[in-house]
């Protein structure tokens, strides 16, 4: 009997220290304004958001920015229900949308970087040195050919990337839906570093962001290389688009144009143009203002309107 | 294969060794969200349950197996049906529940609720049928009937409530889509985990399900000590 009551005791209150220490630590941030900022997996999976965040919040004390992570097509959804005051996102087409249907304010450029075609470094299929249009109808042909040798794996969730992957294969005249049922041509369904263990496994290209092939070869998890990593197909913005309070009243504008105007500033810049030199060997970003979008790029639709 | 596993196994003791703050956070974090949530739900579900036992009536059966039925219910659809509730299109947006603990809480209590109704139904079913009725006989009420016949159940139900705690801690979809996995304010084992495995951390994911694993434990050998005492 003494000893079912020392466990209870102890439940008890292993119950409330948790709750206690939990609202300690809740209570020592009150009436601060919340951001909340809904983003891709990729910007969150590389560790720029958090360092960025950590400067924001050293210039707007008031502001506790909270960055919601769950996946593009969902990270989408909050924006569209106003659950979120800002996204960060990297899918043009679905952007302008957004602008279109009144859902953001603006778009700004923020950032950008390159999608890269990797695969096994023997090339079975010998897309070196070509572009990247030029590479899936490569991987295309030999695939059919010879299925055994080169595969392609695809992240088939709908994701930022997965959208690219799209669009390269219908540039190329292969024409998605042509490849969705070849043998040669897998989808993996899962994020970006389960595709690329899957692509390891099997010997297959993929296409990936830089920052989470880096991170899993550096490990040496996989031993893909990277076989085209630039050209205006590859080309991936990122951009900041807040919430439009017109639409949704709740949502928090004016912290969301901060944190916009703070991305854009040189301040915001240096720390996106400096990430991953020390963790990578490279930077991951290349920051958009100081850093004009390569010429060859076809001017991207700008539909900003003054804040 | 080996490696990582010993590699998780040395990250697990340094994390804890350390006593790293995020790993302290997170776990304080991930205990307050699902003992809230077992303590809660079990609240509702054993008086439910009792109810369901004690009274004959139409549709008794089929309303048994729906709520075994969702026994299987994915927590990633948990998630979303609450996510619609709450979300600012919702018809409950001004809870203003997403993306904070306490939603997360709601989320594991529908998560389980169906378990623990269910499995403390079966748990009183199994008590012989003669204790019910000596305690009829001896003109108890329907209250007191009730609590006798959960009072001699009291094992198999606290091993439900020890089920129910694991399926709470352990799931990921409600986290993720009530939670948004917010650095600092909902962020728990499991969204740690998913995300640290999209980071290509795979020891250190290995490591913290370890912990969690750990933390588990002796959670469970308190409510077995608690059960396994008169």
């Amino acid at each position: 009997m003494n000893n079912k009551n020392i466990a209870i005791i102890a439940i008890i209150i292993i119950i409330i220290a948790a709750i206690g220490i939990y609202a300690f630590s809740a209570s020592s941030s009150p009436d601060k304004s919340k951001l909340r900022i809904s983003t891709t997996t990729s910007l969150e999976d590389t560790g720029l958001l958090k360092e960025v965040e950590a400067a924001f919040e050293k210039k707007y004390p008031g502001v506790d920015v909270q960055v919601v992570s769950g996946g593009t097509g969902i990270a989408l959804q909050y924006g569209q229900r106003g659950d979120v005051d800002l996204m960060l996102v990297h899918d043009k087409k679905r952007e302008e949308e957004f602008i279109k249907n009144g859902t953001g304010t603006n778009r700004t450029e923020f950032a950008y970087n390159y999608f890269w075609i990797v695969g096994p470094s023997n090339d079975p299929a010998g897309i070196k040195g070509l572009n990247a249009t030029e590479a899936f109808k490569k991987i295309a042909q030999e695939g059919q050919a010879n299925p055994d040798q080169v595969k392609f794996v695809s992240r088939g969730d709908e994701s930022g990337t997965h959208s690219r992957e799209k669009k390269i294969w219908n540039d190329s005249k292969v024409g998605y839906k042509n490849v969705t049922n070849s043998s040669w041509y897998l989808e993996s369904g899962k994020g970006m570093g389960d595709t690329l263990l899957v692509a390891n496994e099997k010997n297959a290209y993929t296409l990936s962001d830089s920052g989470t092939f880096l991170s899993y070869t550096k490990d040496g998890k996989i031993s893909l290389v990277p076989l085209i990593t630039s050209g205006k197909a590859l080309l991936n913005v990122y951009a900041a688009i807040p919430i439009n309070p017109d639409k949704h009243p709740k949502t928090n504008i004016e912290a969301a144009q901060n944190f916009v105007d703070f991305l854009v500033s040189p301040e915001g810049q240096a720390i996106i143009g400096k990430y991953g030199q020390e963790k990578y060997g490279q930077p991951l970003f290349t920051p958009v203002p100081t850093n004009p979008l390569p010429s060859l790029i076809t001017p991207l639709v700008s539909v900003s309107s003054p804040a | 294969m080996a490696n990582e596993i010993i590699g998780a196994v040395e990250q697990a003791i340094y994390l804890i060794v350390t006593l790293n703050p995020e790993l302290i956070e997170i776990t304080i974090r991930s205990l307050y969200i699902s003992l809230s949530a077992t303590l809660i739900a079990s609240l509702i579900s054993i008086p439910i349950g009792g109810v369901i036992y004690y009274y004959e009536f139409h549709g008794k059966r089929t309303l048994i197996n729906l709520i075994q039925t969702l026994y299987s219910v994915p927590t990633v659809i948990v998630g979303l049906f609450l996510f619609l509730l709450i979300s600012q299109r919702g018809p409950l947006a001004n809870l203003n529940l997403l993306f904070t603990p306490e939603g997360m809480i709601i989320g594991q209590v529908l998560l389980i609720l169906p378990i623990l109704i269910g499995f403390t139904v079966t748990a009183l079913i199994g008590v012989s049928n003669q204790i019910k009725e000596l305690a009829i006989a001896l003109g108890a009420n329907a209250y007191q009937t009730i609590i006798t016949i959960i009072k001699e159940a009291r094992y198999a139900i606290m091993g439900a409530v020890i089920l129910a705690f694991g399926r709470a801690i352990s799931e990921v979809g409600v986290a993720i889509l009530i939670g948004g996995n917010i650095r600092g304010f909902t962020r728990v084992f499991t969204t740690t985990i998913s995300l640290e495995t999209s980071k290509g951390n795979i020891e250190l994911s290995i490591a913290l399900g370890f912990i969690l694993l750990a933390i588990a434990l002796i959670i469970n050998l308190m409510l077995n000590y608690l059960q396994g005492r008169e």
